[in-house]
Protein backbone atom coordinates (compact mmCIF):
# COMPACT_ATOMS: atom_id res chain seq x y z
CA UNK A 1 0.00 0.00 0.00
CA UNK A 2 1.25 3.67 -0.99
CA UNK A 3 0.44 6.53 1.35
CA UNK A 4 1.60 9.81 -0.60
CA UNK A 5 1.25 13.04 0.26
CA UNK A 6 0.93 16.10 -1.89
CA UNK A 7 4.59 16.61 -2.33
CA UNK A 8 5.35 13.41 -2.82
CA UNK A 9 2.84 13.57 -5.60
CA UNK A 10 5.11 16.15 -6.88
CA UNK A 11 7.65 14.68 -7.32
CA UNK A 12 6.47 10.80 -8.19
CA UNK A 13 5.40 13.14 -11.20
CA UNK A 14 8.39 14.54 -11.69
CA UNK A 15 10.43 12.16 -10.83
CA UNK A 16 8.76 9.49 -13.15
CA UNK A 17 8.94 11.61 -15.90
CA UNK A 18 12.89 11.90 -15.43
CA UNK A 19 13.06 8.50 -15.21
CA UNK A 20 11.02 7.77 -18.71
CA UNK A 21 13.27 10.53 -19.93
CA UNK A 22 16.58 7.97 -18.67
CA UNK A 23 14.78 5.22 -19.94
CA UNK A 24 14.23 6.75 -23.56
CA UNK A 25 12.28 3.52 -24.46
CA UNK A 26 14.52 0.88 -22.90
CA UNK A 27 13.26 -2.48 -21.01
CA UNK A 28 14.09 -1.73 -17.49
CA UNK A 29 14.62 -4.60 -14.77
CA UNK A 30 11.77 -4.24 -11.72
CA UNK A 31 14.87 -3.61 -9.85
CA UNK A 32 14.96 0.14 -10.88
CA UNK A 33 10.86 0.49 -10.06
CA UNK A 34 11.66 -1.24 -6.38
CA UNK A 35 14.18 1.73 -5.45
CA UNK A 36 12.24 4.41 -6.50
CA UNK A 37 10.20 5.14 -3.48
CA UNK A 38 13.36 4.34 -0.49
CA UNK A 39 14.73 7.13 -2.96
CA UNK A 40 12.19 9.65 -2.84
CA UNK A 41 11.42 9.31 0.75
CA UNK A 42 15.37 10.25 1.34
CA UNK A 43 16.11 12.83 -0.72
CA UNK A 44 12.69 14.46 0.39
CA UNK A 45 12.06 13.80 3.87
CA UNK A 46 15.28 12.22 5.30
CA UNK A 47 18.69 13.60 4.13
CA UNK A 48 20.22 16.76 4.39
CA UNK A 49 21.84 17.51 1.35
CA UNK A 50 21.11 19.58 -1.32
CA UNK A 51 23.38 20.50 -4.35
CA UNK A 52 23.93 23.85 -2.59
CA UNK A 53 25.69 21.61 0.42
CA UNK A 54 26.62 18.52 -1.86
CA UNK A 55 30.60 19.74 -0.44
CA UNK A 56 29.65 20.96 2.93
CA UNK A 57 31.59 18.48 5.44
CA UNK A 58 28.49 18.22 7.80
CA UNK A 59 26.10 16.86 4.91
CA UNK A 60 24.48 13.65 5.25
CA UNK A 61 26.20 11.16 3.24
CA UNK A 62 23.92 8.64 1.04
CA UNK A 63 25.76 6.17 -0.24
CA UNK A 64 24.32 4.08 -3.16
CA UNK A 65 26.03 0.61 -2.58
CA UNK A 66 23.52 -1.10 -5.30
CA UNK A 67 25.06 0.66 -7.97
CA UNK A 68 23.17 -1.36 -10.93
CA UNK A 69 19.86 0.65 -9.34
CA UNK A 70 21.04 4.03 -10.92
CA UNK A 71 17.77 5.38 -13.33
CA UNK A 72 15.40 6.31 -10.33
CA UNK A 73 18.75 7.81 -8.55
CA UNK A 74 19.91 9.90 -11.90
CA UNK A 75 15.92 10.85 -11.98
CA UNK A 76 16.15 11.69 -7.95
CA UNK A 77 19.61 13.83 -8.70
CA UNK A 78 18.18 15.75 -11.60
CA UNK A 79 14.81 16.70 -9.55
CA UNK A 80 16.59 17.60 -6.64
CA UNK A 81 18.84 19.89 -9.03
CA UNK A 82 22.14 17.89 -8.51
CA UNK A 83 22.54 17.01 -11.79
CA UNK A 84 20.69 19.10 -15.16
CA UNK A 85 18.31 16.96 -16.39
CA UNK A 86 19.89 17.10 -19.84
CA UNK A 87 22.31 14.75 -18.63
CA UNK A 88 19.64 12.15 -18.33
CA UNK A 89 19.60 11.75 -21.96
CA UNK A 90 21.98 9.33 -23.77
CA UNK A 91 22.54 7.70 -20.28
CA UNK A 92 25.49 5.31 -21.02
CA UNK A 93 26.46 6.58 -24.07
CA UNK A 94 29.52 7.99 -24.91
CA UNK A 95 29.64 11.05 -24.08
CA UNK A 96 27.35 10.49 -21.54
CA UNK A 97 28.56 11.39 -17.66
CA UNK A 98 26.02 9.07 -16.52
CA UNK A 99 26.98 5.29 -16.89
CA UNK A 100 24.93 1.77 -16.37
CA UNK A 101 26.32 2.42 -12.94
CA UNK A 102 27.27 6.01 -11.06
CA UNK A 103 31.19 7.17 -10.50
CA UNK A 104 31.19 9.96 -8.05
CA UNK A 105 34.11 11.65 -9.97
CA UNK A 106 31.52 12.59 -12.89
CA UNK A 107 28.25 13.16 -11.03
CA UNK A 108 27.40 15.61 -8.18
CA UNK A 109 25.85 14.59 -5.57
CA UNK A 110 27.00 10.98 -6.07
CA UNK A 111 29.27 10.13 -2.84
CA UNK A 112 30.34 6.45 -4.34
CA UNK A 113 31.44 5.02 -7.42
CA UNK A 114 29.48 1.63 -7.03
CA UNK A 115 28.35 -1.45 -9.10
CA UNK A 116 30.50 -4.10 -7.51
CA UNK A 117 28.26 -5.35 -5.20
CA UNK A 118 29.28 -5.23 -1.39
CA UNK A 119 31.88 -2.03 -1.34
CA UNK A 120 29.40 0.47 0.20
CA UNK A 121 28.65 -0.55 3.41
CA UNK A 122 32.88 -0.75 4.25
CA UNK A 123 33.02 2.81 2.94
CA UNK A 124 29.99 3.81 4.66
CA UNK A 125 31.56 2.47 8.16
CA UNK A 126 34.57 4.14 7.37
CA UNK A 127 32.88 7.43 6.60
CA UNK A 128 30.95 6.88 9.91
CA UNK A 129 33.71 6.87 11.42
CA UNK A 130 35.72 9.54 9.71
CA UNK A 131 32.83 12.05 11.01
CA UNK A 132 33.07 10.36 14.57
CA UNK A 133 37.18 10.72 14.59
CA UNK A 134 36.56 14.92 13.12
CA UNK A 135 33.81 15.12 15.97
CA UNK A 136 31.08 15.66 13.37
CA UNK A 137 28.14 14.30 15.50
CA UNK A 138 25.18 15.77 13.37
CA UNK A 139 25.59 14.24 9.80
CA UNK A 140 24.01 10.90 9.18
CA UNK A 141 25.84 8.10 6.80
CA UNK A 142 22.72 6.10 5.14
CA UNK A 143 23.99 2.71 2.62
CA UNK A 144 21.33 1.43 0.34
CA UNK A 145 21.74 -1.82 -0.59
CA UNK A 146 20.27 -5.14 -2.08
CA UNK A 147 18.87 -8.20 -0.62
CA UNK A 148 20.98 -10.25 -2.95
CA UNK A 149 23.88 -8.24 -2.45
CA UNK A 150 23.75 -9.64 1.39
CA UNK A 151 24.90 -12.25 -0.79
CA UNK A 152 28.58 -10.86 -0.53
CA UNK A 153 30.97 -11.46 2.73
CA UNK A 154 32.29 -7.90 2.60
CA UNK A 155 28.62 -7.12 3.87
CA UNK A 156 28.82 -8.98 6.78
CA UNK A 157 32.37 -8.25 8.00
CA UNK A 158 30.92 -4.15 8.09
CA UNK A 159 27.82 -5.49 9.83
CA UNK A 160 29.68 -7.17 12.50
CA UNK A 161 31.77 -4.53 13.31
CA UNK A 162 29.57 -1.59 13.21
CA UNK A 163 27.36 -3.72 15.66
CA UNK A 164 30.01 -4.52 18.05
CA UNK A 165 31.71 -1.09 18.29
CA UNK A 166 28.09 0.91 18.53
CA UNK A 167 28.25 3.09 15.06
CA UNK A 168 25.86 4.75 16.03
CA UNK A 169 25.73 7.40 13.00
CA UNK A 170 25.31 4.76 10.84
CA UNK A 171 21.94 3.67 8.59
CA UNK A 172 22.22 0.42 6.44
CA UNK A 173 18.83 0.26 3.97
CA UNK A 174 18.36 -2.77 2.75
CA UNK A 175 16.09 -2.83 -0.30
CA UNK A 176 14.44 -5.95 -0.46
CA UNK A 177 12.66 -7.70 -3.51
CA UNK A 178 13.63 -10.97 -2.95
CA UNK A 179 16.55 -11.34 -5.27
CA UNK A 180 18.86 -13.35 -3.07
CA UNK A 181 19.79 -17.05 -4.78
CA UNK A 182 19.36 -18.18 -1.27
CA UNK A 183 17.29 -16.17 0.48
CA UNK A 184 17.76 -15.08 4.14
CA UNK A 185 15.53 -17.30 6.26
CA UNK A 186 14.14 -15.49 9.53
CA UNK A 187 14.61 -12.18 7.36
CA UNK A 188 17.77 -9.72 6.09
CA UNK A 189 17.02 -7.74 9.69
CA UNK A 190 18.07 -10.75 11.69
CA UNK A 191 21.46 -10.71 10.01
CA UNK A 192 21.60 -6.90 11.92
CA UNK A 193 20.19 -7.49 15.01
CA UNK A 194 22.08 -10.73 16.38
CA UNK A 195 24.90 -8.36 15.80
CA UNK A 196 23.65 -5.30 17.52
CA UNK A 197 21.85 -3.40 15.04
CA UNK A 198 17.99 -1.94 15.79
CA UNK A 199 16.01 -2.19 12.72
CA UNK A 200 12.28 -1.92 11.17
CA UNK A 201 11.21 -3.85 8.30
CA UNK A 202 8.96 -1.88 6.36
CA UNK A 203 6.71 -2.12 3.04
CA UNK A 204 8.97 -0.53 0.66
CA UNK A 205 5.99 1.31 -0.73
CA UNK A 206 4.75 2.99 2.01
CA UNK A 207 5.73 6.50 2.50
CA UNK A 208 4.98 6.73 5.70
CA UNK A 209 6.05 3.59 7.55
CA UNK A 210 9.46 4.01 5.66
CA UNK A 211 9.70 8.05 6.58
CA UNK A 212 8.99 6.48 10.40
CA UNK A 213 11.78 3.57 9.64
CA UNK A 214 14.11 6.06 8.44
CA UNK A 215 14.54 8.03 11.12
CA UNK A 216 13.88 5.95 13.86
CA UNK A 217 17.47 5.32 14.75
CA UNK A 218 18.06 5.58 18.28
CA UNK A 219 21.80 6.94 18.17
CA UNK A 220 23.15 4.41 20.17
CA UNK A 221 23.48 1.60 17.74
CA UNK A 222 23.80 1.00 14.08
CA UNK A 223 20.02 1.18 12.21
CA UNK A 224 18.82 -0.85 9.70
CA UNK A 225 15.91 -0.63 7.80
CA UNK A 226 14.39 -3.28 5.57
CA UNK A 227 12.88 -2.04 2.84
CA UNK A 228 10.39 -5.08 1.62
CA UNK A 229 9.04 -4.87 -2.03
CA UNK A 230 7.52 -8.02 -3.10
CA UNK A 231 6.19 -7.45 -6.38
CA UNK A 232 8.57 -5.24 -8.66
CA UNK A 233 6.33 -3.45 -10.46
CA UNK B 1 60.99 -1.90 10.68
CA UNK B 2 57.96 -2.71 11.91
CA UNK B 3 58.89 -1.58 15.71
CA UNK B 4 60.30 1.54 13.67
CA UNK B 5 56.98 1.95 11.58
CA UNK B 6 54.86 1.77 14.76
CA UNK B 7 56.64 4.22 16.68
CA UNK B 8 56.44 7.02 14.17
CA UNK B 9 53.18 6.13 13.27
CA UNK B 10 52.57 7.06 17.11
CA UNK B 11 53.96 10.00 16.50
CA UNK B 12 52.45 10.97 13.98
CA UNK B 13 49.29 10.10 15.77
CA UNK B 14 50.01 13.30 18.05
CA UNK B 15 51.15 15.38 15.78
CA UNK B 16 48.30 15.39 12.48
CA UNK B 17 44.78 15.07 13.42
CA UNK B 18 44.11 14.12 9.91
CA UNK B 19 45.88 10.79 10.53
CA UNK B 20 44.54 7.42 11.12
CA UNK B 21 45.05 3.93 11.54
CA UNK B 22 43.10 1.04 10.94
CA UNK B 23 44.49 -2.62 11.63
CA UNK B 24 43.13 -5.96 11.10
CA UNK B 25 44.39 -7.23 14.28
CA UNK B 26 47.76 -7.50 13.49
CA UNK B 27 49.80 -5.24 15.14
CA UNK B 28 46.92 -4.08 16.95
CA UNK B 29 48.48 -4.74 20.47
CA UNK B 30 51.92 -2.48 19.71
CA UNK B 31 49.41 0.47 18.94
CA UNK B 32 47.63 -0.39 21.87
CA UNK B 33 49.03 3.03 23.77
CA UNK B 34 48.10 4.88 20.72
CA UNK B 35 45.08 3.71 20.63
CA UNK B 36 44.28 4.65 24.31
CA UNK B 37 45.16 7.99 23.21
CA UNK B 38 43.33 8.35 20.40
CA UNK B 39 40.30 6.02 20.21
CA UNK B 40 38.52 7.39 17.11
CA UNK B 41 41.61 7.23 15.32
CA UNK B 42 42.92 3.86 15.67
CA UNK B 43 40.70 1.59 14.46
CA UNK B 44 40.88 -2.07 14.81
CA UNK B 45 38.60 -4.10 12.66
CA UNK B 46 38.98 -7.49 13.91
CA UNK B 47 40.30 -10.39 11.19
CA UNK B 48 38.48 -8.30 8.23
CA UNK B 49 40.81 -7.48 5.24
CA UNK B 50 38.00 -6.19 2.77
CA UNK B 51 36.91 -3.63 5.99
CA UNK B 52 40.21 -3.06 6.93
CA UNK B 53 40.45 -1.58 3.41
CA UNK B 54 36.72 -0.19 2.87
CA UNK B 55 37.60 1.95 5.87
CA UNK B 56 40.47 3.66 4.92
CA UNK B 57 38.47 4.26 1.58
CA UNK B 58 35.93 5.71 3.75
CA UNK B 59 38.48 8.18 6.18
CA UNK B 60 39.73 9.33 3.11
CA UNK B 61 36.04 9.89 1.22
CA UNK B 62 35.64 12.43 5.47
CA UNK B 63 38.71 14.34 4.67
CA UNK B 64 41.36 12.16 6.89
CA UNK B 65 44.25 10.24 5.82
CA UNK B 66 44.23 6.82 6.33
CA UNK B 67 47.42 4.59 6.78
CA UNK B 68 46.26 0.52 6.64
CA UNK B 69 48.49 -2.47 7.50
CA UNK B 70 48.24 -6.19 8.03
CA UNK B 71 50.58 -8.92 6.39
CA UNK B 72 51.32 -8.42 2.87
CA UNK B 73 49.42 -11.22 1.35
CA UNK B 74 46.51 -10.43 3.00
CA UNK B 75 46.44 -6.30 2.90
CA UNK B 76 47.57 -6.37 -1.19
CA UNK B 77 46.11 -10.13 -2.19
CA UNK B 78 42.90 -10.64 -0.40
CA UNK B 79 41.72 -7.38 -0.78
CA UNK B 80 43.11 -6.07 -4.07
CA UNK B 81 39.49 -5.22 -5.10
CA UNK B 82 39.07 -3.29 -2.22
CA UNK B 83 42.49 -1.31 -3.14
CA UNK B 84 41.37 -1.31 -6.84
CA UNK B 85 37.83 0.59 -5.86
CA UNK B 86 37.98 1.95 -2.34
CA UNK B 87 41.02 4.25 -2.90
CA UNK B 88 41.69 4.43 -6.50
CA UNK B 89 38.26 4.54 -8.03
CA UNK B 90 36.67 6.66 -5.79
CA UNK B 91 39.45 9.18 -6.42
CA UNK B 92 40.80 8.89 -2.98
CA UNK B 93 44.06 8.11 -1.29
CA UNK B 94 45.73 6.07 1.84
CA UNK B 95 48.95 5.09 3.14
CA UNK B 96 49.35 0.96 2.35
CA UNK B 97 51.82 -0.42 5.39
CA UNK B 98 52.62 -4.37 5.24
CA UNK B 99 54.76 -6.25 7.00
CA UNK B 100 56.10 -10.18 6.31
CA UNK B 101 56.69 -10.02 2.42
CA UNK B 102 58.44 -11.77 0.49
CA UNK B 103 59.18 -14.48 2.99
CA UNK B 104 60.21 -12.95 6.52
CA UNK B 105 57.78 -15.92 8.17
CA UNK B 106 58.69 -18.92 5.44
CA UNK B 107 58.15 -21.43 8.13
CA UNK B 108 54.67 -20.77 7.54
CA UNK B 109 54.18 -21.65 4.72
CA UNK B 110 52.84 -20.44 0.78
CA UNK B 111 49.87 -18.73 2.55
CA UNK B 112 51.80 -16.39 4.66
CA UNK B 113 54.07 -15.75 1.69
CA UNK B 114 53.53 -12.06 -0.02
CA UNK B 115 56.25 -12.18 -3.27
CA UNK B 116 53.35 -10.76 -5.88
CA UNK B 117 52.53 -7.61 -3.54
CA UNK B 118 54.52 -4.75 -5.58
CA UNK B 119 53.44 -6.55 -8.99
CA UNK B 120 49.47 -6.24 -7.84
CA UNK B 121 50.30 -2.53 -6.63
CA UNK B 122 51.93 -2.09 -10.27
CA UNK B 123 48.39 -2.87 -11.92
CA UNK B 124 47.34 0.44 -10.30
CA UNK B 125 47.87 3.81 -11.36
CA UNK B 126 50.23 6.91 -9.71
CA UNK B 127 51.27 4.52 -6.34
CA UNK B 128 54.18 5.18 -4.96
CA UNK B 129 56.03 1.58 -3.71
CA UNK B 130 58.68 2.46 -0.71
CA UNK B 131 60.60 -0.68 -0.13
CA UNK B 132 62.96 0.12 2.62
CA UNK B 133 66.39 -1.48 3.00
CA UNK B 134 66.73 -0.65 6.67
CA UNK B 135 64.93 0.38 9.53
CA UNK B 136 66.48 3.66 9.94
CA UNK B 137 65.02 4.54 6.70
CA UNK B 138 61.56 3.91 7.45
CA UNK B 139 60.49 6.91 9.82
CA UNK B 140 61.22 8.97 6.66
CA UNK B 141 59.20 7.33 3.76
CA UNK B 142 56.02 7.04 6.25
CA UNK B 143 56.34 10.68 7.15
CA UNK B 144 56.88 11.11 3.65
CA UNK B 145 54.16 8.95 2.30
CA UNK B 146 51.68 9.97 4.91
CA UNK B 147 52.41 14.10 4.13
CA UNK B 148 51.26 13.31 0.30
CA UNK B 149 48.08 12.98 -0.92
CA UNK B 150 48.36 10.07 -3.37
CA UNK B 151 48.60 6.83 -2.46
CA UNK B 152 51.60 4.77 -1.08
CA UNK B 153 52.47 1.11 -0.44
CA UNK B 154 55.59 1.12 2.67
CA UNK B 155 56.76 -2.92 2.20
CA UNK B 156 58.20 -3.51 5.41
CA UNK B 157 60.29 -6.65 5.72
CA UNK B 158 62.49 -8.74 8.32
CA UNK B 159 65.54 -8.42 5.67
CA UNK B 160 67.74 -5.81 5.81
CA UNK B 161 71.05 -4.38 4.42
CA UNK B 162 73.22 -3.31 7.24
CA UNK B 163 73.09 0.77 6.79
CA UNK B 164 70.99 2.60 6.07
CA UNK B 165 70.53 4.82 3.09
CA UNK B 166 67.79 7.41 2.79
CA UNK B 167 67.30 9.32 -0.13
CA UNK B 168 64.24 10.67 -1.75
CA UNK B 169 64.00 7.58 -3.87
CA UNK B 170 66.14 8.50 -6.98
CA UNK B 171 69.05 6.29 -8.01
CA UNK B 172 72.00 6.34 -5.40
CA UNK B 173 74.73 5.14 -7.25
CA UNK B 174 76.87 2.81 -4.35
CA UNK B 175 79.79 1.65 -6.59
CA UNK B 176 80.86 3.42 -9.56
CA UNK B 177 82.63 1.71 -12.40
CA UNK B 178 82.59 4.29 -14.81
CA UNK B 179 81.10 4.85 -17.83
CA UNK B 180 79.64 1.92 -19.79
CA UNK B 181 79.55 -0.71 -17.32
CA UNK B 182 76.89 -2.72 -16.72
CA UNK B 183 74.27 -1.50 -14.24
CA UNK B 184 72.80 -3.21 -11.08
CA UNK B 185 70.36 -1.58 -9.40
CA UNK B 186 69.64 -3.42 -6.10
CA UNK B 187 65.79 -2.33 -4.54
CA UNK B 188 65.63 -2.11 -0.62
CA UNK B 189 67.29 -4.98 1.69
CA UNK B 190 69.07 -6.80 -1.46
CA UNK B 191 71.20 -4.41 -1.54
CA UNK B 192 74.06 -6.02 0.40
CA UNK B 193 73.72 -8.97 -1.73
CA UNK B 194 74.14 -7.96 -4.92
CA UNK B 195 76.65 -5.53 -3.62
CA UNK B 196 79.18 -9.10 -2.46
CA UNK B 197 77.49 -10.71 -5.43
CA UNK B 198 79.84 -8.17 -7.66
CA UNK B 199 82.77 -7.80 -5.86
CA UNK B 200 85.71 -7.83 -8.03
CA UNK B 201 83.63 -7.25 -11.42
CA UNK B 202 83.52 -4.04 -13.15
CA UNK B 203 79.48 -3.39 -12.61
CA UNK B 204 78.08 -0.11 -11.22
CA UNK B 205 75.51 -0.79 -8.69
CA UNK B 206 72.91 1.61 -7.78
CA UNK B 207 70.05 1.83 -4.86
CA UNK B 208 66.56 2.89 -4.49
CA UNK B 209 64.27 1.96 -1.99
CA UNK B 210 61.61 3.49 -4.57
CA UNK B 211 60.71 1.24 -7.28
CA UNK B 212 57.39 3.43 -7.79
CA UNK B 213 57.71 5.56 -9.65
CA UNK B 214 60.84 4.18 -11.09
CA UNK B 215 63.77 6.88 -10.90
CA UNK B 216 63.35 6.97 -15.02
CA UNK B 217 65.77 9.70 -15.32
CA UNK B 218 68.74 8.32 -13.22
CA UNK B 219 68.31 4.68 -14.90
CA UNK B 220 68.90 6.81 -18.47
CA UNK B 221 71.74 8.81 -16.80
CA UNK B 222 73.82 5.28 -15.64
CA UNK B 223 72.35 2.61 -17.94
CA UNK B 224 74.87 1.43 -20.52
CA UNK B 225 73.71 -1.85 -22.34
CA UNK B 226 73.26 -4.09 -19.86
CA UNK B 227 71.07 -3.56 -17.17
CA UNK B 228 70.65 -6.18 -13.86
CA UNK B 229 67.68 -5.44 -11.78
CA UNK B 230 67.88 -6.92 -8.35
CA UNK B 231 64.53 -7.23 -6.32
CA UNK B 232 63.04 -9.08 -3.74
CA UNK B 233 59.89 -9.29 -4.68
CA UNK B 234 58.49 -11.33 -7.85
CA UNK B 235 61.21 -11.54 -10.55
CA UNK B 236 60.78 -9.55 -13.32
CA UNK B 237 58.22 -6.48 -12.19
CA UNK B 238 59.90 -3.52 -12.80
CA UNK B 239 61.10 -4.69 -16.26
CA UNK B 240 58.39 -3.31 -18.23
CA UNK B 241 59.69 0.26 -16.49
CA UNK B 242 63.20 -0.20 -17.12
CA UNK B 243 61.89 -1.74 -20.80
CA UNK B 244 60.08 1.43 -21.90
CA UNK B 245 62.50 3.63 -20.14
CA UNK B 246 65.38 2.66 -22.35
CA UNK B 247 63.09 1.60 -25.70
CA UNK B 248 65.30 3.86 -27.39
CA UNK B 249 68.43 2.23 -27.37
CA UNK B 250 69.74 -1.28 -27.55
CA UNK B 251 70.10 -2.94 -24.13
CA UNK B 252 70.00 -6.00 -22.59
CA UNK B 253 68.15 -6.64 -19.54
CA UNK B 254 68.80 -9.51 -16.74
CA UNK B 255 65.83 -9.80 -13.83
CA UNK B 256 66.45 -11.74 -10.56
CA UNK B 257 64.00 -11.37 -7.77
CA UNK B 258 61.80 -14.04 -6.20
CA UNK B 259 60.51 -17.02 -8.59
CA UNK B 260 57.30 -17.66 -9.45
CA UNK B 261 57.34 -21.12 -8.68
CA UNK B 262 55.63 -22.67 -5.43
CA UNK B 263 58.51 -23.94 -3.42
CA UNK B 264 56.84 -25.84 -0.96
CA UNK B 265 59.56 -25.70 1.83
CA UNK B 266 59.61 -23.96 4.89
CA UNK B 267 62.88 -23.32 6.30
CA UNK B 268 64.17 -19.66 6.91
CA UNK B 269 64.03 -16.15 5.20
CA UNK B 270 67.91 -16.93 4.28
CA UNK B 271 66.94 -20.46 3.03
CA UNK B 272 64.21 -18.95 1.06
CA UNK B 273 66.83 -16.41 -0.76
CA UNK B 274 69.03 -18.62 -1.50
CA UNK B 275 66.58 -21.41 -2.79
CA UNK B 276 65.29 -18.50 -5.67
CA UNK B 277 69.48 -17.54 -5.88
CA UNK B 278 69.56 -14.14 -4.06
CA UNK B 279 72.25 -15.06 -1.86
CA UNK B 280 75.38 -13.52 -2.82
CA UNK B 281 76.20 -17.05 -4.32
CA UNK B 282 73.02 -16.86 -6.40
CA UNK B 283 73.21 -13.67 -7.73
CA UNK B 284 77.03 -14.17 -8.79
CA UNK B 285 75.77 -17.20 -11.17
CA UNK B 286 73.49 -15.30 -12.93
CA UNK B 287 75.34 -12.30 -13.21
CA UNK B 288 78.24 -13.85 -14.26
CA UNK B 289 75.75 -15.96 -16.91
CA UNK B 290 74.25 -13.15 -18.32
CA UNK B 291 77.61 -11.02 -18.97
CA UNK B 292 80.05 -13.60 -20.07
CA UNK B 293 79.44 -12.65 -23.78
CA UNK B 294 79.86 -8.65 -22.81
CA UNK B 295 82.74 -9.20 -21.18
CA UNK B 296 84.62 -11.45 -23.56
Amino acid sequence: MTMTTATDHTLSGRVGALLERVRAGREFGANVYSTLDVLQVLYDRVLRITPETADDPDRDRFLLSKGHAVAGYYAVLAAKGFVPVEWLDDQGGPASRLGDHPDRLLVPGVEIGSGSLGHGLGLGVGSALGLRAQGRLDPRVYVLLGDAELDEGSNHEAIAYAGATGLANLTAIVLDNRSASHGWPGGAASRFTVNGWTAATVDGRDHEALHTALTGHDNHRPHVVVAVVTNGE
Amino acid sequence: MRETFIDTMTDLLAEDPRTAVVLADISAAAFGPAAQRHPDRVLNVGIREQLLVGVAGGLALTGLRPVAHSYAPFLVERAYEQIKLDLDHQGVGAVLVSVGASYDRAAAGRTHLGPADVALIDTLTDWTVHVPGHRDEVPALLRAAVAADGSAYLRLSTQSNDMARGNDGSLQVVRDAGPGAPLLVAVGPLLDQALAAVAGLPVTVAYTHRPRPFDIAGLRALAGTEVILVEPYLSGTSARVVGSALADRPHRLLTLGVSRTELRRYGSPEDHTRWHGLDAAGLRRSIDAFLAPALV
